[in-house]
């Protein structure tokens, strides 16, 4: 027999064939090793993008010559921003900003033709919600030089002089919300909302699949319990937990990150409700679909990752690409993030998020419909 | 329900996982106040039928009452009335002694529960384990804990799912000693086991292997009905003679007995033929009643073939 440092080829053999054979056996664990890199290929590859390209812009033309149009037009072909939105009025700039309709809202002056011929370089206004800092750097940078080019080929002949070094137009740049661009202000709000998913969902899953997986379940059973007192049982303490959390962070956000909260904190607390329930519906969905506790955390982090990477938080959720957008429009996360962020930076008022809200209700019921009805009162 | 009426009246009681068929067709009758023991191979579908009964799982085929209500339908009627331990302890291990049957008189509403909690305690000497964790409990103590709790809601019927299982005798007997003073009260018992001193001290007995009842009624009436002939071979170096013995007409089963062999069949004159040669010094040879677990394994062994 063979022997190499003590080691038996055989055993060896025999260790590693066994290794494979309950891998094979444990389906979803198989699953999730091969689907848990796939996804992070996927979204890191094609949906995450650091330089988000055609975000929602509102154009507010006073002027309506060909010049305003054409400053339109070099804009759009940079690609940084894509028109979506007319309006006539300042005020429904404001809120298409206040409400995170838009990234950007563009002002056109009125003689913005006349005063570019006379050389009085006019001021254009880039109003942009900054947020999330992340989102507008690199769109603010394209504009300037969308500014140059767009009159190149108007300012020839006696005009020529125009192009100057200057350029012909005077750029005023104003961050809404988050003015010194502090990422901060936009990371650790948000942060309320990826440490809820994350907790409650694992917490949850593994509740129902851990009385499975010690045997208390059959004496749970036994007893004349409705599903729903189980159901119900189960995910209240978890509401407390979320709530504690939520107070953990909004404390952590004053004193260490001194982010500075605009907002109202008992709508914010009220309206956290409905997101917290959502989750912990996802977790009792897990948890009667898994084997074991081992599967229920698997199936937490399958969540959790789209969860993490399409929502907006760690990138910005206008450069994603459409299909991406999706997505992250159905995961919960994604909603909050803009509740959270909208009542905490930029004041939004209950009537402002109720938007948000509907989606998170509609995952809410649909999550825990499921749960409720996979939960078996049978041991079958 | 009048008193005669039986507790559990089943027929054709059915239970397919898969493909897998692993109750088939199982008719029980228990009569009020009986102690009701269940035996039979492991994987024979004890558990399985218990569980029926009680509500935790579906019937796929079959019907019957259990309590005066409908198996299939009324399990919600059941559970109230039905005191159940499971095989493998399942209360929590992470709470006391205590928490664990103040948890569980709470699901069955019991009234006046504290008193019902020091009631119980009280009965079953769990009184110094009252505040230390189930988890931290001894085999014995654990399954007195477990009794306690499938009895704190005073059910009428017992569904016990070998509750003695690696249990030390001195507290099985303790442990048979209440179930027979509950029985007394006029609860009925469903009591599965391995073992045969337990089997003997029900009132009535069912046989089950692979999913069919093979036989029921007293320890006599099985012993009886089974027509196996026992002799006992005494000897020196009985080890050498077993397989010699296995081979011949007649004999259906050898087991050794420390210093004596038994050798059982039902064809009576066989066997004393086969046996004969056996009975000459320095063996002897003699008829033996048969006993339980001879008929058991002769009853196992038909049911293979």
């Amino acid at each position: 027999m063979v022997r190499v440092f003590g080691l038996s080829p055989v055993r060896f053999a025999a260790m590693v064939s066994k290794e494979f054979t309950q891998m094979r056996r444990d389906r979803v664990t198989f699953a999730m090793m091969v689907g848990i890199p796939l996804l992070q290929l996927i979204l890191f590859g094609f949906a995450i993008n650091s330089d988000p390209k055609n975000l929602p812009t509102a154009i507010l033309d006073n002027d309506r010559t060909a010049f305003s149009r054409d400053m339109a037009t070099a804009m759009k072909n940079s690609a940084y921003f894509k028109f979506t939105k007319e309006i006539s009025t300042e005020a429904e700039a404001d809120e298409l900003l206040r409400l995170g309709r838009i990234q950007f809202v563009l002002t056109i002056p009125q003689n913005f033709g006349r005063d570019l011929v006379r050389g009085e370089r006019p001021v254009v206004l880039l109003e942009a919600d900054a947020t999330d800092p992340s989102a507008t750097s690199n769109a603010v940078a394209a504009i300037r030089q969308a500014a140059t080019d767009a009159f190149n080929r108007d300012l020839t002949g006696p005009l020529l002089p125009l192009r100057a070094t200057d350029g012909p137009v005077t750029l005023r740049l104003h961050a809404r919300y988050n003015p010194e661009a502090v990422t901060q202000y936009n990371i650790v709000p948000g942060l309320m909302g990826v440490v809820l998913t994350m907790t409650l969902v694992i917490i949850t899953s593994l509740a129902i699949t851990r009385e499975r997986e010690r045997g208390t379940m059959e004496n749970l059973l036994i007893t004349p319990v409705r599903p729903v007192e189980v159901l119900l049982g189960k995910m209240l303490p978890y509401i407390v937990v979320g709530y504690i959390q939520m107070g953990l962070i909004i404390i952590a956000a004053k004193v260490i990150f001194q982010v500075p909260v605009v907002g109202s904190l008992p709508l914010l607390f009220l309206v956290s409700f409905p997101f917290i329930a959502a989750n912990l519906g996802v977790g009792i969905t897990f948890s009667t679909i898994a084997q074991n506790q081992l599967q229920a955390v698997q199936m937490s982090f399958f969540f959790f990752l789209p969860s993490i990477l399409l929502s907006g938080f760690m990138f910005p959720f206008q450069g994603m690409p459409e299909w991406a957008q999706w997505i992250g429009s159905v995961l919960p996360l994604t909603h909050f993030l803009r509740v959270v962020r909208g009542i905490v930076l930029k004041g939004n008022t209950f009537a402002d998020i109720v938007p948000h809200l509907l989606p998170i209700c509609l995952f809410l019921l649909v999550s825990l419909g499921v749960g409720v009805k996979r939960y078996r009162q049978t041991l079958d | 329900m009048t008193p005669e009426a039986p507790v559990i009246d089943v027929v054709g009681l059915t239970k397919v996982f898969g493909h897998k068929t692993v109750v088939d067709h199982l008719d029980m009758r228990v009569a009020k106040g009986e102690i009701y023991g269940f035996l039979g191979p492991n994987g024979s579908g004890k558990t399985t039928f218990i569980r029926m009964l009680c509500g935790l799982l579906r019937p796929d085929d079959g019907h019957g009452q259990c309590l005066g209500f409908d198996v299939r339908t009324q399990a919600e009627l059941i559970k109230p009335h039905v005191g159940y331990m499971s095989q493998k302890f399942s209360l929590y291990e992470d709470m006391t002694v205590r928490e664990n049957l103040d948890f569980i008189a709470r699901m069955y509403a019991v009234p006046n529960r504290a008193a019902a909690i020091d009631r119980t305690i009280g009965r079953m000497n769990l009184g110094r384990f009252r505040d230390q964790l189930a988890g931290t409990l001894s085999g014995g103590w654990k399954q007195r804990l477990a009794l306690a709790a499938c009895m704190i809601h005073e059910p009428r019927l017992l569904l016990l799912d070998e509750p003695t299982a690696g249990v030390d005798p001195m507290a099985r007997r303790d442990f048979w000693d209440e179930v027979h003073k509950l029985a007394g009260e006029g609860i009925t018992a469903l009591i599965s086991t391995h073992y045969m001193d337990e089997a003997e001290r029900c009132h009535r007995l069912a046989y089950i292997a692979y999913g069919h009842l093979l036989a029921t009624g007293t320890v006599q009436e099985i012993v009886a009905a089974e027509r196996l002939v026992t002799y006992e071979i005494a000897g020196p170096q009985l080890y050498g003679i077993i397989d010699a013995i296995r081979a011949l007409p007649g004999v259906e089963q050898v087991v050794a007995f420390g210093v004596t062999l038994h050798v059982s069949g039902r064809d009576a004159d066989a066997l004393a033929r086969s046996l004969a040669p056996y009975g000459a010094a320095p063996l002897t040879l003699r008829q033996i009643p048969s006993n339980l677990e001879e008929v058991f394994i002769s009853l196992m062994r038909k049911a293979v073939v």
